[in-house]
């Protein structure tokens, strides 16, 4: 492997126990003496328990213990909390209810846990589940969030009236209004952003173990941030002290914000665990996961767009309806406010911008971040009205966009964003050039004689990444800081281990991370190794969501590594009795500049550890830590162009071309960076073409499984064409601006302005199912249907 | 799952003789429903009774009319067997359309019969093939074998044993998936057997499960062009309707996919 600095395509070193089966997942972890956890679920949307009969169950064979939702209340256990605070506009607090672990009174989702059987083995769990007997009233349902504020409509909790949490705002309605007054055009568009579940192939799990000898609890459990998760649990459910509480996430497969959050079962492991005073296992089967995993999106909106007689940008003016579920999770406040209505300017000059966001209950899942969260939903809305408008006006819509693209850094929107630089006109010529634009009409002659319907769609999409700096959200409502820790232990004999608080649950830190020290000190990848994901081991950290791993969590690797870095001079000066400020590290030794004095790093490392011989004042040891703020958020940027191919008499789009130019800043590793393009992508044409959560009017939910939730698969996408601008983020202390989320943010637009340039219709609600875009093109173009 | 009871059968007998010991006991053949239906606890039989090993029940033989294949012939089998796709290469094909690898090697062309999912591909084969669907007990043509969704002219205890085809002059099948679960949504198969008769079978889409379409087969003896059934609408009110395709669009794709086949079978 040698010395794989920044920018190497280094093979993920972690890959070889996950496509090996080697890997240890939360499932894999057993303990003496464990149980197995099962959760009764509501089968209903909304009902009273007007009575629950265990007696049967809990003496059915294997049984250790049968808790309700009062056992949990009784033992003291807090009710879940939503972990960033937002304001109607006139004022008042969001109008959250309590969030119960099991509500011992009322159901108001189908798979809500109504009761927790502890048994010996699983079988015997779910047996005696199906013993409890529970007389159910059912209540009407709300399941059509769009109508939730309609008189009569079913209502979801008594402290939010019409089923309205919050009326949020952001931006200057009078000022945004005046320009709409002053304005040669103005183009509306309705969206409905649809509905997703998460879908990570690892399952939630949690092994809760409580140790009476040394009152002491571990929690293994599928988490994107441990620590986050034992702050809550021990400060807000008050299920163990946070010194008594060790939280692991060991291998965790795929998150995609659904496991950032801390779900009422592992919640009810710990507290189960401390009752039976023996280890307890959950682990979700699928029907579970689909059923309470917090889902994705689900907004409908009105948006129109202001312009002046040169097609220049007036003003924007968003109306959302932002369907919650029917409770509020961990920051499902903030995915469709903060993280929705602060990227609504796009990459574009907009003067003016106001967005109302009524945020409200429903009898579905809770909804919350998922990939992109809150920023494929603003990226949806801004690329679509663009393309919209330029077809409607008669312009080309890469000309309306190069009108209007912002030129000037660093900028201020009218939505709180500053964005640092970028060259948006840039990535989108590069992305023209790498579609071949030019020959487009000469594609769409040979689908058209092929009898294909060919359409070409564009998005030119920003997004903030990090979630950071802890002072701005915090201003904003936000709960915690959101920085990010780092520690660089320099071992004795060289070798180092980095301690993140970052974590990996597919996004290739164990190899990434290491290139970063590996380019600092010139040491080999292997002699570098990343400690993530135990409380116990890792000072503390925030975790990985929001694509902020590469300029949050490498970041505090950098700032830490700029203290080792000093301190081995300093050491190594010291030693060859030189000025340390002359002191140079090249592949892996210490030099005086200008002689051939050296030292290797492990003469260095092991004289910090023996202490024979240190400057005055100077402690043993090489180790040094980090807690790194950022200064403004990251904006990665990028130019996708998507051309879709349609079979008028099926319905079915395939994607012909898909090009994707992205604007990450520095890159640490193409290859690792490609790969989570490449993922972005699918999960973006996958809510595009594919995917679409499904409830009945009576609230079941009809995708409940892979039979009917359509997840995309190697066969429904393209080869995607990648390139690059690499515009360093002058904010970040390696230049990274992120990418974990860019694809899904991006593709959705692109997927279906293209589909909508082939019909010739706007007309067409995601996912463009073979169905719909069947019956979009017959209105369109009866003649074609006809075919 | 609820606990069961797995035992394999050595012959038709002994097949029999284990389902009329149990309490409710089932024939498993292959298992890539009924397994999946036990672990949701959907289905709770007291005694699974393999029958994919009865010997009866294997080979593939190929004569100069007819195609025979035994009940327990897994679909990879069928995708892969040289003589099948020399005979009838539109069946061959088909089957290397079902389901996944895994399902492949371990569904049996005995057991999707004996199911009769709506959405099942090789019903469409064996009512556009005329096929005779052999058991235990005697033999049915296809026409007379499918009765309804998941509903056939099986009794209890009886047990495919093997599956006759004609070879066709031309043959082809026409497959369009759910994007979800891959199964037919609606797929055509549309043969001309050797005494000049067209059929057009259709899976995936008919609320009683696999039916022919006469209207299709009578202008193809005229005409064996696409064109012919293009025009050709059928019933809506016949058509299964679920979130992925209404009555109404799987009867539109009937005519564009009946059209497709006659166009692949040349």
């Amino acid at each position: 492997m040698g010395v794989q600095g920044i920018g190497a395509r280094l093979v993920r070193k972690e890959d070889q126990r996950f496509i090996t089966g080697s890997g240890r997942y939360t499932d894999d972890i057993s303990e003496r003496h464990m149980t197995t956890a099962v959760f009764l679920r509501s089968p209903h949307a909304h009902a009273k328990i007007a009575s629950m009969d265990i007696a049967a169950a809990k003496t059915m064979p294997g049984v250790i213990a049968v808790i309700t939702g009062q056992d949990i209340i009784d033992g003291g256990i807090g009710d879940l909390i939503c972990g960033w605070m937002i304001h109607s506009k006139d004022g008042s607090p969001m109008k959250m209810s309590p969030y119960k672990v099991m509500d011992p009174d009322t159901v108001r989702y189908v798979g809500q846990p109504v009761a927790m059987v502890v048994a010996e083995t699983k079988a015997q769990a779910v047996d005696a589940a199906e013993a409890i007997e529970i007389d159910y009233q059912t209540l009407p349902a709300l399941t059509d969030f769009a109508h939730a504020m309609d008189e009569g409509a079913p209502q979801v909790h008594e402290v939010a009236p019409n089923n309205l949490i919050c009326d949020w705002q952001l931006g200057d309605e009078a000022a945004t209004d005046a320009a709409f007054a002053s304005a040669a055009h103005v183009v509306e568009v309705d969206i409905r952003n649809n509905r997703l579940v998460p879908s990570a192939i690892e399952p939630r799990a949690a092994v809760a173990s409580y140790n009476a000898a040394e009152d002491h609890y571990t929690l293994y459990t599928t988490s994107q941030n441990p620590h986050v998760a034992r702050l809550v649990l021990s400060a807000f459910y008050n299920v163990a002290p946070e010194h008594k509480l060790r939280v692991v996430a060991p291998d965790v497969g795929g998150g995609f914000g659904s496991k950032i959050y801390i779900y009422p079962e592992e919640i009810a492991c710990l507290f189960a665990s401390r009752t039976v005073k023996r280890p307890v296992k959950w682990t979700a089967d699928r029907s579970e996961s689909f059923m309470t995993d917090a889902h994705g999106r689900d907004h409908v909106t009105k948006a129109k767009l202001a312009l002046d007689a040169d097609y220049k940008f007036l003003g924007l003016k968003v109306d959302t309806i932002a369907n919650i579920g029917a409770y509020m999770s961990l920051f499902s406040s903030a995915t469709p406010t903060y993280l929705y209505a602060t990227l609504l300017s796009g990459q574009y000059n907009l003067p003016n911008i106001y967005a109302n966001v009524k945020l409200v209950y429903s009898h579905t899942t809770p909804v919350d971040a998922y990939r992109g969260a809150g920023r494929p939903e603003a990226t949806f809305v801004v690329e679509r009205i663009v393309e919209v408008t330029a077809r409607k006006l008669g312009i080309s819509p890469v000309e309306l966009r190069r009108r209007n693209f912002i030129t000037a850094f660093p900028h201020q929107t009218p939505v709180l964003m500053n964005y640092d630089p970028s060259d948006f006109p840039g990535l989108l010529t590069k992305a023209l050039e790498v579609i071949d634009y030019d020959n487009y009409p000469a594609r769409k002659a040979q689908s058209e004689a092929d009898g294909k319907l060919r359409g070409i769609g564009f998005s030119c999409y920003i997004e903030a990444c990090g979630i950071a700096p802890s002072q701005a959200v915090g201003s904003l409502g936000a709960g915690v800081g959101l920085w990010e820790s780092a520690e660089i232990r320099v071992n004795p004999v060289g070798t180092i281990e980095i301690l993140t608080g970052s974590h990996s649950h597919g996004q290739g830190h164990e190899t990434t991370f290491t290139q970063v020290v590996a380019e600092r000190f010139g040491i080999p990848n292997e002699n570098i190794q990343i400690v993530h994901g135990d409380t116990d081991k890792v000072q503390f950290g925030m975790g990985t969501y929001g694509s902020r791993s590469g300029p949050v969590g490498m970041g505090a690797i950098a700032k830490a590594l700029d203290k080792v870095e000093k301190k081995a001079k300093l050491l190594a000066g010291h030693l060859m009795e030189a000025d340390p400020d002359d002191i140079v590290i090249e592949n892996g030794e210490l030099k005086v500049a200008g002689t051939d004095k050296k030292l290797a790093w492990h003469e260095v490392s092991l004289a910090a550890y023996v202490a024979h011989n240190l400057p005055e004042g100077m402690e043993p040891g090489l180790t040094e830590k980090s807690f790194y703020d950022p200064a403004n958020f990251t904006f990665p940027a990028g130019a996708f162009i998507c051309e879709v191919e349609i079979d008028p008499g099926t319905g079915v789009t395939r994607i012909a071309n898909f090009v994707a130019v992205d604007d990450f800043g520095v890159i640490i590793n193409p290859l690792v960076v490609e790969g989570q393009v490449h993922g972005g992508l699918a999960q973006g044409i996958g809510q595009a073409l594919l995917e679409g959560c499904v409830y009945d009017d009576a609230g079941q939910l009809i995708t409940a499984s892979y039979m009917d939730y359509c997840v995309p698969r190697a066969d429904d996408l393209p080869s995607f064409a990648l390139d690059h601008l690499e515009i360093a983020n002058p904010s970040n202390p390696l230049g990274i601006k992120g990418c974990g989320e860019a694809g899904a943010i991006g593709a959705p637009p692109a997927v279906i302005n293209a589909i909508t340039d082939a019909l010739g219709t706007e007309n067409i609600i995601m996912p463009a199912t073979p169905e719909k875009v069947w019956r979009a093109a017959q209105a369109a173009r009866p003649q074609l249907a006809a075919e | 799952m609820y606990a069961t009871n797995y035992a394999k059968a050595t012959s038709l007998e002994d097949a029999v003789a284990k389902l009329q010991a149990a309490e409710d006991g089932k024939f498993l053949g292959g298992g890539q429903t009924l397994i999946a239906t036990m672990k949701q606890r959907l289905a709770a039989p007291s005694d699974v009774i393999d029958v994919t090993k009865i010997p009866e029940l294997k080979g593939i033989t190929v004569d100069a009319d007819t195609v025979t294949i035994g009940a327990a012939t897994i679909h990879s089998e069928v995708a892969s067997s040289k003589e099948i796709a020399a005979a009838i290469p539109a069946l061959s094909g088909l089957a290397g359309t079902i389901g996944d690898p895994a399902v492949r090697n371990m569904g049996t062309m005995g057991g999707v019969l004996a199911n009769n999912d709506p959405a099942a591909d090789y019903p469409a084969a064996a009512m556009a093939l005329d096929a005779v669907i052999h058991t235990s007990k005697g033999s049915y043509p296809a026409t007379e074998y499918f009765t309804g969704m998941f509903e056939t002219a099986l009794d209890d205890d009886e047990i495919i044993t093997k599956i006759t085809y004609q070879i066709p002059l031309k043959a082809a099948y026409e497959k369009f998936r759910n994007p979800a679960s891959r199964y037919s949504l609606c797929s055509v198969f549309v043969a001309v057997l050797k005494n000049g008769e067209p059929r057009v079978a259709v899976t995936g889409s008919g609320n009683d499960g696999v039916f022919r379409v006469g209207a299709m087969e009578e202008a193809l003896k005229s005409n064996f062009a696409p064109e012919a059934v293009t025009g050709i609408a059928v019933d809506p009110e016949t058509m299964l309707a679920d979130i992925h395709g209404s009555a109404e669009y799987r009867a539109h794709l009937v005519s564009v996919l009946a059209g497709r086949a006659v166009a692949k079978a040349g």
